[in-house]
């Protein structure tokens, strides 16, 4: 009988959105790195994500990992996680975050993730803990998203 | 819903922002962060107190420089100050800066625990919910010292909200991953499994990430949560689509937390309650029967939400392996996905069906998408796609198809991705191997491999198509003829010319009845190569030479003629130079009996675990090769050498590393240092270049008769123990786990004294029989339950005699041998039985490694029965250096500045037997105010992992 992955890990290793240049618009981490290693993998993972086309699967291998990606116009979301992970779920929950990033700032574009950085934060932590899903209904969180807008 | 507008709440923020962006040079953007790092600096120094808003905008201000890169060194007391602002947005800001600045200055916890504290016992739910992620984000030691007590009571209170609760499951997680032994469930374990009925679907999603941890650690304690999931995820899959409201996605209900449920029953066998297995068959039966209706949505994020839940499913029937239904059901649903117009789907069709490959129940429906899967290798235009189809071929691949899946293998790798290449040789090299009816088409596949691609031809594989062709009669004749006839291509490959040089030099003999085929046919042919070959490969062809003038007596001319040229006498090359002077000088000199014994054919190779698996295994992690495939594969190997025994006296020889393991036959390989044994030389021996080298005629002499006449070590330790004796006497043994010499026995009459030595998987062991009496023992005999030399059978009165055991570790064991001593002292028969102080760790080899490596390899230990863990009370002071000794006498290598936390020790080892060698780590968690160890050992080996586990908590 196989365990999946290693217990004592955080499932998501990191999350990643980046644009075709590079740019890092948010970088979550779950795993410690320092800030080299970070600087090292944020390229790494760019370099093997840009160069993929639409026929291509959303998952790809790297290092002992894999990456899942979804990119959405100019911009890769990028999830690393273990190689025995369920890679649709990962796909979807990809996307259902960035559907509540488009509810919450309103049709959601590049800028706003810069101008708002802060922000972006903490709609990850409602969505994803300790590298685990805390919480998947886009209603709950749109919710407390708004009720921590209107607090001062 | 509001729209949030751009840097809404803090203008100055959003300003700084845009002057960033509008930078046009690197110079510029760096001008503009040291004006406004001045600027905020003078405000933190500044003589009027600033105010939150204003604390809170700088403070975000440094965190945006710090996420473009830039290092800070200031602020970190003004991110500390908004934690104990009463308003959300000050809070928020100072937690960011905390969690993201964390790592590059650690010294700021202890700082924040206060404030985190605060919060916790606030009973106010967001700012609970802050404290709470920020320790998820930093999740230090620190932390779990000061709140893992706390966080469980959160968690299980009554009166805790909802989204607090969520928060308060994932940060335990977190903490339990850093420092699991400060989680201590006890006493909350029910009601942490319990949360799997909780109403709340986000309780239930968060909590269940935990119990599935935990569950993993200590499944026992948690095995009730089989029963409640598999309730909950009977609700999910049978709701209506529309039932679950906000957990919907796309139509389908929940599938984070099906995805979840599947995946926690995962971590058990499948429920032995007929009643929960018979509702969690049925589960999975809707699961499979809803991937057959329409999709109620043509959306993709519908059939991805839904697909997710069916490959989990489908991990779980796997994991099962119990219910051929099932399994076939699962396998003929991926058959369909294999041709779907989704590349996603047919990737992990193609994935999942590599393990549905190794089920017996599923292995024949596997292999009916041959085809398809072939297909797939030729036209998917993603790599990944591909290399999973060459996976799946692999993993299908048995006697039935072994033919054509080679076939379809060797013609892909003709246009294969440069990536996959070596692996795919691998593959081939593999199941030509362990499927090889006829060997001629064995032979065949591998030089096809070796012409098709042989850069990719690693040493592994050609050594080994030459180790079973110098092992198997039946084949020799064929291989000299096939490796003659590709010889001829005028470009081949420099592998083809080593195989070829090796194999005509062992049997061209074989062939040279052939006029076209004749001995010096064979010999212009290969030396028509000499010129554009490297120089290992001009050694080998060398010794090939020396070889082809003891095989056909009519060459020698012509081959002295060559060796005595000039461009080989006096080549720069010290190793080829000194081979052409050498052989040169032994075929002028030696009459014709010498020669042809220190040419003689090569004995067999002694069989070990197939030299390619090994690399194989090694260049895909331990997990890629499941243990099932590895010992069919040894067994398979096994049978294709003619088995050990051919191997005869060979048995002696080890090597410390697998690469130098076989023919060892890289030119100017190091002379191991030391290791006197005969086993050892004769290794040195097999790694110069080419067959036997001139220069060591005399020591290959002396190790012919030598290895006959070394006393073969009594192979005892595969003998089980019987166990007649006495139990005090027998846990005696167990003192000397760390150490190797002293008093084994001692009573009033005899004192049995030991001394011991290990090396590799030998060892010898001096037992001292000392009389303490002034009368003679007399009929004194020691039989060991297995066998060992006669002791003297008279001891005077204070005399002593020694008496020597040579050992040799066959496999792994756990029961020690036992001795049994009888004789007469006076008129009395004394009878007394002992365990002989030979446990498995003493034939560890330290292995020395870095942090990076040590963490890396016990990652891929990670299968549950590979590991072993005991916590137990120290029976000893807990002092440092006394382990450090103790773990030292162990026999591992004690690794320094692995472990993150220097309280703990890590230790790596191999132990060597003749079977197998098995890598082992260890670590041991001194908990001080406990006075309580934690052990964890992982070993390949499951026995050995339980078996070291055993030894070593009665040692401290």
């Amino acid at each position: 009988l196989r365990i999946k992955g290693n217990s004592m890990e955080s499932k998501i290793r990191f999350i990643l959105i980046q644009n075709r240049a590079g740019k890092t618009r948010l970088a979550k981490w779950y795993m410690q790195f320092d800030d080299d290693e970070k600087q090292k993998l944020i390229e790494e993972v760019h370099a093997v994500v840009t160069v993929r086309d639409a026929k291509h699967t959303n998952f790809v291998e790297f290092r002992n990992f894999k990456i899942i990606y979804r990119r959405y116009a100019g911009l890769y979301f990028c999830i690393c996680v273990d190689v025995t992970d369920n890679n649709l779920a990962y796909l979807e929950a990809i996307h259902n975050f960035v559907e509540v990033l488009n509810e919450y700032f309103h049709n959601v574009c590049e800028l706003d993730l810069v101008f708002n950085f802060y922000k972006v934060y903490t709609v990850v932590d409602e969505m994803f803990l300790a590298g685990e899903i805390r919480e998947t209904s886009q209603t709950k969180v749109l919710k407390q998203l708004l009720m921590l807008q209107s607090l001062e | 819903m509001p729209a949030v507008s751009k840097g809404d709440g803090m203008r100055g923020l959003a300003v700084f922002i845009s002057d960033i962006r509008n930078c046009k040079s690197k110079e510029a953007e760096i001008k503009r962060i040291n004006k406004e790092l001045a600027n905020i600096r003078s405000k933190f120094k500044g003589d009027k107190a600033l105010d939150g808003y204003s604390k809170k905008k700088y403070v975000c201000k440094l965190l945006f420089i710090f996420l473009l890169g830039h290092d800070i060194d200031f602020g970190h007391m003004e991110a500390v100050n908004l934690l104990s602002s009463n308003k959300y947005t000050e809070k928020q800001i100072g937690y960011l800066f905390i969690s993201v600045l964390v790592n590059s200055n650690s010294e700021l916890i202890r700082l924040i625990n206060n404030a985190i504290k605060n919060d916790l016992s606030s009973r106010n739910p967001t700012f609970m919910c802050l404290a709470l992620h920020c320790i998820a984000n930093v999740g230090s030691r620190e932390m779990a010292e000061a709140f893992a007590g706390e966080i469980p009571r959160i968690l299980v209170a009554g009166d805790t909200m909802d989204s607090v609760k969520q928060s308060a499951a994932l940060c335990l997680l977190r903490l339990y991953k850093t420092s699991p032994d400060l989680v201590l469930m006890g006493e909350w374990t029910s009601r942490v499994v319990h949360l799997l009925n909780d109403q709340h679907m986000g309780v239930v999603t968060a909590a269940i990430s935990l119990i599935t941890c935990l569950s993993q650690k200590n499944p026992d304690e948690f095995k009730t949560c089989v029963s409640l999931a598999v309730s909950r995820l009977s609700r999910i899959v049978s709701s209506a689509s529309t039932d679950l409201q906000d957990y919907t996605y796309y139509f389908v209900p929940a599938p984070w937390l099906s995805c979840k449920l599947l995946r926690l029953l995962q971590c058990y066998p499948p429920p032995e309650d007929g009643a929960v297995k018979g509702r969690l068959v049925e589960c999975l039966e809707t699961i499979l029967n809803k991937a057959q209706e329409p999709p109620k949505s043509k959306k993709v994020q519908h059939s991805n939400a839904k697909n997710a839940i069916l490959f989990e499913a489908i991990s779980l029937i796997i994991h099962y392996d119990s219910e051929p239904n099932l399994l076939v059901r699962a396998c003929n649903q991926l058959g369909q996905f294999l041709q779907h117009r989704e590349t996603n789907l047919r990737y992990l069709a193609l994935e999942s069906m590599c393990t549905l490959a190794s089920s017996e129940f599923s292995h024949e429906a596997v292999k009916t998408h041959i085809e398809t899967v072939i297909n797939a290798l030729k036209t998917e235009r993603d790599v990944s796609v591909r290399q999973r189809a060459a996976d799946l071929l692999y993993a299908m691949c048995d006697r039935s198809n072994a033919k054509q899946i080679v076939a379809e293998m060797l013609s892909y790798l003709e246009t294969a991705d440069y990536s996959i290449r070596e692996e795919m040789v691998l593959k081939v090299a593999i199941l030509a191997e362990k499927y090889a009816v006829d060997y001629s088409w064995y032979v065949d596949t591998i030089l096809n491999l070796i012409r098709i691609a042989g850069d990719y031809v690693s040493e592994e594989v050609w050594y080994r198509v030459i180790q079973i062709v110098i092992n198997r009669d039946d084949v020799q004749g064929y291989a000299a003829k096939t490796v003659f006839e590709a010889l001829q291509a005028p470009a081949c490959h420099e592998n083809m010319v080593k195989v070829g040089g090796y194999i005509l030099g062992e049997f061209g003999n074989l062939i040279a009845g052939d006029p076209r085929s004749s001995p010096l046919v064979q010999f212009n042919l290969l030396h028509s190569k000499f010129h554009l070959c490297s120089v290992p490969t001009r050694a080998l062809l060398l010794s090939a030479y020396i070889k082809f003038i003891n095989l056909f007596p009519e060459t020698k001319s012509t081959i002295q003629e060559v060796l005595r040229s000039d461009s080989q006498i006096r080549n720069s090359d010290v190793e080829l130079q000194q081979r052409a002077v050498e052989y040169l000088k032994l075929s002028s000199i030696a009459s014709t009996d010498v020669l042809a014994t220190v040419l003689e054919e090569m004995p067999p190779f002694p069989e070990r675990e197939s030299s390619i698996l090994a690399k194989l295994k090694k260049k895909k992690g331990p997990g890629a090769v499941s243990v099932n495939e590895l010992e069919e594969g040894k067994r398979e190997a096994g049978e294709l050498n003619g088995g050990g025994e051919r191997g005869g006296d060979s048995s002696a020889i080890s090597t410390p590393s697998p690469s130098a393991d076989l023919l060892g036959l890289r030119a100017g390989h190091p002379v191991t240092a030391a290791a006197p044994s005969a086993g050892s030389l004769l290794v040195d021996v097999f790694s110069e270049t080419g067959f036997i080298h001139y220069g060591r005629l005399m020591l290959l002499i002396f190790l012919r008769t030598h290895e006959r006449t070394i006393t073969k070590p009594v192979p005892f330790l595969a003998v089980p123990a019987c166990l007649s004796a006495s139990h005090t006497l027998l846990s005696l043994a167990l003192r000397f786990v760390c150490k190797n010499n002293g008093v084994l026995f001692e009573n009033q009459l005899l004192q049995i004294g030991i001394k011991s030595e290990y090396r590799q998987n030998l060892g010898r062991i001096y037992l001292f029989y000392g009389n303490k009496t002034s009368v003679q023992f007399v009929t004194f005999t020691t039989t060991l339950n297995v066998q060992s030399k006669p002791v003297e059978p008279l001891i005077e009165g204070g005399a002593q005699v020694q008496q020597v055991i040579n050992i040799e570790c066959l496999t792994d064991f756990s029961d020690a041998p036992l001795l049994n001593i009888k004789f007469r002292y006076g008129g009395a028969l004394q009878n007394l039985t002992l365990k002989l102080p030979v446990t498995i760790n003493k034939f560890f080899q330290p292995t020395e490694m870095a942090s990076h490596d040590f963490f890396q390899r016990w990652k891929q230990l990670s299968q549950p029965q590979q590991e072993a863990q005991k916590i137990f009370k120290a029976s000893h002071a807990m002092d440092t250096e006394v382990l450090k000794a103790k773990l030292l006498g162990l026999g591992m290598a004690l690794l320094e500045n692995v472990d993150p936390n220097p309280e703990n020790f890590v230790c790596a080892g191999v132990i060597q037997s003749k079977a197998q060698q098995v890598g082992s780590l260890l670590r041991l968690e001194p908990n001080a105010q406990a006075q309580m160890y934690r052990l964890t050992v992982r070993s390949s080996k499951d026995t050995v992992s339980k078996r070291l586990c055993e030894l070593l908590a009665e040692q401290f």
